[in-house]
């Protein structure tokens, strides 16, 4: 029974995480219909300016936490006004393309660093050794991470539901003419769903570079794995993406206690998000929360 | 006098000419009516004014404001609101939540007040809701007020989105065919309220309609589109004798 309160425990950090990164994502689907596929690229890109800012800058890592979402703040809306405002109004196929272009651009720029070959760890911070309840451990840094992920996830949803930007943001998303005969920049306001996506990116690439370290590859996974997640919760649906992100979360850590080393079976926690990608999309296209388009001809 | 004018104005996607050198004045405080048979280039028309399209050729000013490149957000800044001829309304909420965006503009407290949300941001949003009251009233919509947009009837959405217009405390409004597709009662009650915009609240009336009684009955001026081109214009009946618009309308005499 510890065993499985152990394993819901970090399902439920690693999931947490990766709802905080699929929220970014399903911010900019939202308000322009654009499928990022270079969102992987921004996580890992605001995971290095963290690390950067911590190691080489001497910054301490709180402060150089928030500044480096800050720059990535800036980083995803000059990629929003430099390629993609440019689109608007183009169809959404050439868009996802720019996205896959930006997506090898990004990666090309990390590869030329020494980030892209070299496993790096974060400085330890926070206490070392792990804090156990009746059993169960848990570290510090995935407690922290845990905690300013709920924390923004919770800040985020008030934003949107009460802030005038955050209004704007989803009447934008429900009707384009209309926000833009009410007075709404919408040109604006896809810049400010690219900024606010480079904010909980650079998060989320910081929470999971402070918790599993920092290696080029296992950021691409993480990346990658946003798209079960957002399929799951619905693409255009905030409280999917966070449920989806948390459920994705478990059944991983299920996946790798329960299954792995039974009947021979090995990285099934790797498999099993894409498994359920390809099920749902036969079955529940939608997702848990999504919007259901139907079309009367 | 005239505020709202066009000269020169070209539209073109393509080969095909939707509007070519449309001239027209419109006067402030007036009910300006533009008709003509379909694909004429009414809405273009409107969708130039109000920022959707931009034209080729020409220029639109507003009291001094050159409209010509002007995006939709700032011309509803400036003052010129628009009622869509299909429904452009957030459905998925309630009839007060669809006029409380449209006093999105005048929102202009910080992020910091609205947090808080005292002082200057609680007193803008009552200036707000009782400025969205008045339009509620004068637009006979109590009733609907806190109902789904989407469940609405037709009739009522119609209502809806020119009361959202005028929820922009507009100084012109610019509707698109908002009697299109209403029974007699509501095409009563639509035409009491555009007269009394134009009268109480001191607006001016742009007008696209198809219903030429209603268009005769209240236009201070009319004019009329055929191909893209300004084929007629003055008062009622200046419009009604004109050979042109008659030819357009009924067809040439053999």
């Amino acid at each position: 029974m510890t065993y499985f309160f152990q394993l819901v425990i970090s399902g439920i950090v690693v999931g947490s995480i990766y709802a905080l990164a699929a929220i970014g994502f399903v911010l900019i689907y939202k308000s322009s219909r654009v499928l990022n596929l270079a969102h992987g690229q921004i996580i890992a890109a605001g995971a290095y300016i963290i690390y950067s800012l911590t190691v080489f800058c001497h910054i301490p890592i709180y402060i150089s936490f928030v500044l480096g979402m800050i720059l990535t703040f800036f980083l995803a809306m000059s990629v929003e006004r430099i390629f993609l405002r440019r689109l608007i109004g183009e169809p959404i196929i050439s868009v996802i393309m720019v996205t896959i272009g930006l997506m090898s651009i990004i990666d090309g720029v990390i590869y030329l660093t020494p980030f892209g070959s070299e496993n790096l760890s974060f400085p330890a911070f926070l206490p070392t050794q792990p804090i156990i309840v009746s059993g169960i451990y848990i570290s510090y840094t995935q407690l922290v991470g845990l905690l300013i992920t709920f924390l923004l996830i919770g800040g985020f949803t008030w934003f949107f539901k009460k802030s005038t930007v955050g209004i704007s943001m989803r009447a934008v998303s429900d009707d384009q003419m209309a926000s833009m005969s009410v007075g709404i920049s919408v040109p604006r306001v896809f810049g400010l769903a690219w900024a606010t996506a480079g904010l909980t990116a650079a998060a989320a690439g910081g929470i999971i570079g402070n918790i599993t370290g920092l290696n080029f590859d296992t950021l691409h996974a993480f990346g990658i794995i946003v798209f079960p997640v957002v399929i799951l919760g619905g693409l255009d649906s905030l409280p999917g993406a966070v449920v989806a992100g948390i459920i994705m979360g478990l059944i991983q850590q299920f996946a790798s206690g329960y299954l792995d080393g039974n009947w021979g079976l090995y990285g099934t926690a790797n498999l099993l998000p894409y498994i359920i990608l390809l099920v749902l999309l036969l079955i529940k296209p939608h997702g848990l929360f999504g919007t259901h388009e139907i079309e009367r001809v | 006098m005239p505020n709202l004018s066009a000269s020169d104005v070209t539209l073109t996607f393509g080969g095909l000419h939707a509007l070519s050198s449309v001239n027209l004045e419109i006067a402030s405080g007036q009910i300006t009516s533009v008709i003509g048979p379909n694909g004429a280039g009414k809405t273009s028309l409107l969708n130039c004014i109000s920022g959707f399209y931009h034209p080729s050729k020409g220029e639109i000013h507003y009291n001094g404001h050159r409209l010509t490149k002007a995006s939709p957000h700032q011309v509803s800044k400036i003052g010129i609101s628009r009622a869509f001829q299909n429904l452009e309304l957030f459905r998925g909420t309630s009839v007060l939540n669809n006029l409380m965006l449209a006093r999105h503009k005048d929102l202009s407290y910080n992020l910091f007040n609205a947090v808080v949300f005292f002082g200057k941001a609680s007193r803008v949003e009552a200036e707000n809701r009782k400025y969205v009251e008045d339009v509620i009233d004068f637009m006979e919509l109590e009733p609907y007020r806190n109902q789904v947009v989407g469940n609405l009837s037709y009739g009522i959405q119609k209502r809806v989105e020119v009361a959202r217009a005028l929820t922009l405390t507009p100084e012109v409004i610019l509707l698109d065919e908002p009697m299109a597709g209403m029974n007699i009662e509501e095409k009563e009650d639509m035409v009491r309220f555009i007269f009394d915009m134009k009268n109480e609240w001191d607006i001016t009336v742009v007008l696209v309609e198809h219903d030429l009684g209603v268009v005769m009955d209240i236009s201070d001026q009319i004019y009329v589109f055929d191909f893209g081109e300004v084929i007629g214009t003055g008062n009622a009946q200046q419009v009604a004798s004109n050979p042109k618009v008659i030819e357009a309308y009924i067809g040439e005499e053999e």
